[in-house]
């Protein structure tokens, strides 16, 4: 299904929660909407089910207007974050309602849930209750249940948020996979930006009821175009005067930059590439990450946060190293500029 | 913790002296005077009628009240209008209200010449010492049993539920019939055996408006004090017995119902 | 638990504007509201207004000479004085009970719990009968009492009895899922901290229970002071000395002493009402003080 959100506008009392949200959505992508929780994006999902409705703006499925339309009558297929399984029911009848809600014949249901069984690995399960199954099943069954009446969107809202993180990476792949096999249009909200960027074919991000950014994952990670984006996603870290830092002269007036540790390089006087582009610093503090360390690097009144391998020697508090700033984003309010670091492009690559 | 033997022994103490104790001399009194007396009494034609219509206006007022009490709980949580605060608080009425002021004031409007009895009597219904007015008397006492159960069942439904039947294609009928009227049945079944248990052992509000015409509106409970009046303490055993074992057997079936569905209300 | 009608009902106003393809259409609402109203009238708000009508019948002087008559106001002492005597019996019962329910674990608990709700389900005739048979002047102490000249039927200590049991569950009830659903962390904390038994319960329980004990205690009392049956069995009906005041109601309309009866009978609504009004305050001040932390 063709989705086209126009212009849509939300308030709840005083408090607007979705402001002119404008997007589109080809038919069979797989699009996640990604932003901090309480930023309006769920309020989204559910008007484009129907199961809210918006005080302004359109929505249309496939060149249908549809903001008159019931949630019955739109052709969705709706996972809520808990599931909302009906626990009087066994999975067979939870899979099968929304066909014995449109009067299918018997035969046609038995088939149609046995396919969705055999498709969600939920084989052998169909006689149990919501309450005798685990987290990652009963999703599965809401899953099953949602597409059972063959539905030309699927809606998910906040589809991993009660499982444990174990089971969560495994489910997502999984999802994935699945949606890919039915070829279902689909939209998924999500405040976890990983998840996001593993499982979608596009994002969209939502902040304060606006629309930040809509782009395939690695084009949002690598442009920014909102303050917002660029601290959001991955993790960054703030540069008050960015134009004291060598190779960083000419970027925006009066702006302030996002940085990634990841683009910050940080190395003992004998490891650095470019030694009159980097800057000296003083070591301030090492974090242990797991699979990498941390380091603070105090040069002149700013910090900076970089990643230093393990593999490498460690650095220690108080000791002076090098600093290079591969790159960082400037906005100053009105404009954003990505500016890679001037100085890295060695004009003399010859010593004499 | 402290204090398991004091609160405890207390507890055993004040339990058995109070109540299993007097309890029990129904059971040893009624093995007392042994069996053949206990068949006399209960298989005498004017008890069966009084456990006839005790039971049969319980289970009567009982239903009325699942239907009635199901509409009322459903109003009080899910809409609004003037005055539902108000109308909340006087559900409890008949808990709070005492047997006998219930009963005098039900008869007096249920009368020939009271409010209610005399619009009856136009259409030729009597209600006053008949068996419809005890039933009227018993709905009075078990409606808050049925209201109350439901209320906080109906409350706990989450709107998500109600929302993935609509985005399944259901509408409001089918949705109230195939997902919220089945999750509302223990609750149901439970008020309805509540209000019945309280039903046929109920006293002072039905004595009153019955009438107390022996083989016609005589209650059980009744019976029991006739015989006492007369002494026949034999009889009034073995009747009340009949009563306790109704009743525990009531109290298991609310107790399985209860657990069952404990076992699966887990969320999810 | 056993035969529990949850007499703790939760704000009826707690329900927000319900979004509309979840609810029925207006129309539907206003008739079903319109429908359960109707019920409601009938059966109760009719007898209720009856009460006041009846009673003032006859003119306000009939309405006060009932109410200040001899025998009326010996029936509302014996009424206090029973409720005075039973409420605080069963409250320390209460109290006793669900400490030992909640705070420790043993077996048989269950069952425990289940001989409690007794009381529930047994009819007052019945109530009352279980203490002729054990006191009256055929009983098991029969002889005995007759012999010592110690009259607990037909006086004042057989109505205790009677009441006493009547009302047996009432405060337990309350306590035992409120106690339960607050577990034993504080009294822990408690104890780590030095405090013994009595100073932790005065201190650490008593308070988080307040509300429910007090609640269990009104509504114990409501049905202390308006218990008819049982009450009726083990009295005597002895007008001026073993009459309470739903007694004396009866004896009252049983000799066609209509607008008296009624007179009297308002005062037993006038305590329904305060009782339904405490109730109400009760729980209203329970939802003011919630468990959990603030939101920062």
């Amino acid at each position: 299904m063709h989705i086209v959100v126009d212009n849509l506008t939300k308030r709840f009392g005083s408090l607007t929660v979705c402001r002119d949200v404008s997007f589109t959505i080809d038919k069979g992508r797989l699009v996640g909407l990604l932003g901090p929780s309480g930023g309006g994006k769920t309020t989204i999902l559910r008007m484009i089910a129907g199961l809210e409705f918006p005080d302004s703006g359109d929505i249309v499925f496939d060149g249908k207007r549809v903001n008159d339309l019931p949630p019955q009558e739109r052709g969705i297929g709706f996972v809520f974050q808990n599931y909302a399984l009906f626990k009087h029911m066994t999975v067979f009848d939870n899979i099968a309602f929304g066909l014995t809600v449109r009067k299918k014949q018997k035969k046609q249901i038995r088939e149609r849930v046995a396919e969705l069984l055999e498709l969600t690995g939920l084989n052998g399960l169909e006689r149990r209750y919501p309450h005798q199954l685990s987290g990652g099943q009963r999703q599965r069954v809401a899953f099953a249940r949602a597409l059972a009446p063959e539905p030309q969107l699927l809606l998910l809202d906040e589809p991993f948020a009660a499982i444990d993180a174990k089971v969560r990476r495994e489910l997502r792949l999984w999802l994935k996979e699945m949606i890919r096999r039915v070829g279902i249009t689909t939209i998924f909200v999500t405040h976890d930006q990983e998840e996001a960027a593993e499982v979608a074919d596009e994002i969209i991000l939502i902040h304060q009821g606006k629309l930040e950014q809509k782009g395939e994952p690695i084009q949002i990670y690598q442009n920014p175009q909102t303050p917002f984006v660029a601290t959001f996603i991955g993790e960054s870290f703030l540069l008050e005067q960015p134009w004291q830092l060598k190779g960083f002269e000419e970027g925006l007036k009066g702006a302030k930059a996002i940085v990634r540790p990841e683009f910050v390089e940080v190395g003992k006087p004998h490891e650095t590439l470019h030694p009159h582009a980097a800057e000296k610093g003083v070591v301030r503090s090492v974090y242990f990450r797991g699979n990498k360390w941390q380091v603070e690097v105090e040069i002149g009144s700013q910090t900076v946060s970089a990643y230093r391998s393990l593999e490498k020697e460690p650095v220690q508090p108080g000791e002076e190293v090098h600093v290079l700033v591969h790159r960082l984003y400037l906005f100053n309010g009105e404009q954003t500029q990505m500016l890679e670091n001037g100085m890295k492009f060695d004009p003399l690559p010859v010593h004499i | 913790m402290p204090g398991f033997g004091l609160s405890f022994g207390f507890t055993m103490l004040y339990l058995s002296f109070i109540v299993l104790i007097p309890l029990s001399t129904i059971f040893l009194k009624t093995s007392e005077f042994g069996w053949t007396q206990f068949q006399q009494t209960i298989l005498n034609p004017r008890v069966l009628a009084a456990f006839q219509l005790s039971f049969g206006t319980a289970f009567t007022a009982a239903l009325i009240n699942v239907c009635f009490g199901l509409l009322v709980a459903w109003v009080l949580v899910r809409y609004h209008f003037p005055f539902k605060r108000l109308v909340d608080g006087l559900i409890d009425l008949p808990f709070a209200l005492p047997t006998a002021v219930a009963g005098i004031s039900l008869t007096a409007v249920y009368a020939e010449n009271g409010w209610i009895g005399s619009i009856l009597q136009q259409f030729g219904v009597k209600a006053a010492y008949t068996p419809l007015g005890i039933t009227i008397a018993l709905t009075f006492i078990g409606l808050p049993f049925v209201v109350r159960t439901v209320q906080p069942v109906l409350e706990e439904l989450e709107n998500e539920v109600e929302e993935a039947a609509v985005s399944l294609g259901a509408y409001r009928l089918k949705t109230f019939a195939g997902v919220i009227f089945p999750q509302l049945l223990p609750a149901l079944l439970t008020g309805f055996a509540l209000a019945f248990a309280r039903g046929i052992g109920e006293y002072g509000s039905v004595v009153f408006i019955s009438g107390n015409m022996p083989m016609k509106t005589e209650i059980v409970p009744l019976m029991i004090m006739t015989k006492l009046e007369q002494f026949d303490y034999a009889g009034a055993t073995a009747i009340a017995l009949v009563m306790l074992v109704v009743s525990f057997v009531l109290l298991l079936a609310i107790n399985y119902v209860q657990w069952r569905t404990n076992r699966r209300m887990v969320s999810g | 638990m056993a035969g529990s009608v949850p007499t703790y009902a939760r704000p009826a106003d707690a329900a927000a504007e319900r979004p509309r393809h979840i609810n029925e259409p207006v129309y539907v609402q206003r008739l079903l509201i319109g429908l359960a109203l109707l019920f409601l009238g009938l059966v109760l708000v009719v007898p209720l207004l009856s009460v006041f009508v009846q009673a003032l019948k006859k003119g306000a002087d009939v309405y006060f000479q009932a109410i200040t008559d001899p025998d009326a106001l010996s029936a509302v002492r014996l009424t206090l004085l029973t409720a005075a005597i039973s409420v605080p019996l069963n409250t320390i019962f209460g109290v006793a009970a669900a400490w030992a329910i909640t705070k420790f674990s043993f077996r048989g608990k269950q069952v425990l719990i289940s001989f409690i709700d007794l009381p529930f389900a047994v009819s007052p005739v019945i109530s009352g009968l279980i203490f002729v048979l054990l006191f009256g002047s055929k009983g098991w102490f029969g002889p005995f009492l007759a012999e010592h000249d110690i009259k607990i039927i037909f006086a004042l200590p057989g109505i205790v009895l009677a009441t006493v049991f009547v009302t047996f569950p009432f405060v337990a009830r309350e306590l035992i899922p409120l106690m339960q659903s607050q577990g034993t962390q504080e009294e822990e904390a408690a104890a780590t901290l030095g405090a013994g038994g009595w100073r932790m319960f005065w201190k650490v329980t008593l308070p988080n229970i307040k509300w429910g004990l007090l609640y269990g205690i009104i509504l114990c009392n409501a049905r202390a002071m308006g218990e008819f049956g049982a009450v009726s069995v083990v009295s005597g009906h002895i007008r001026g000395s073993t009459n309470t005041l739903p007694l004396h109601v009866e004896i009252l309309y049983n000799e066609y002493q209509f607008s008296a009866s009624f007179a009297v009978a308002s005062l037993l609504v006038l305590l329904a009402f305060v009782t339904l009004i405490a109730k109400g305050w009760v729980e209203w001040k329970h939802r003011k003080t919630p468990d959990e932390p603030l939101k920062e």
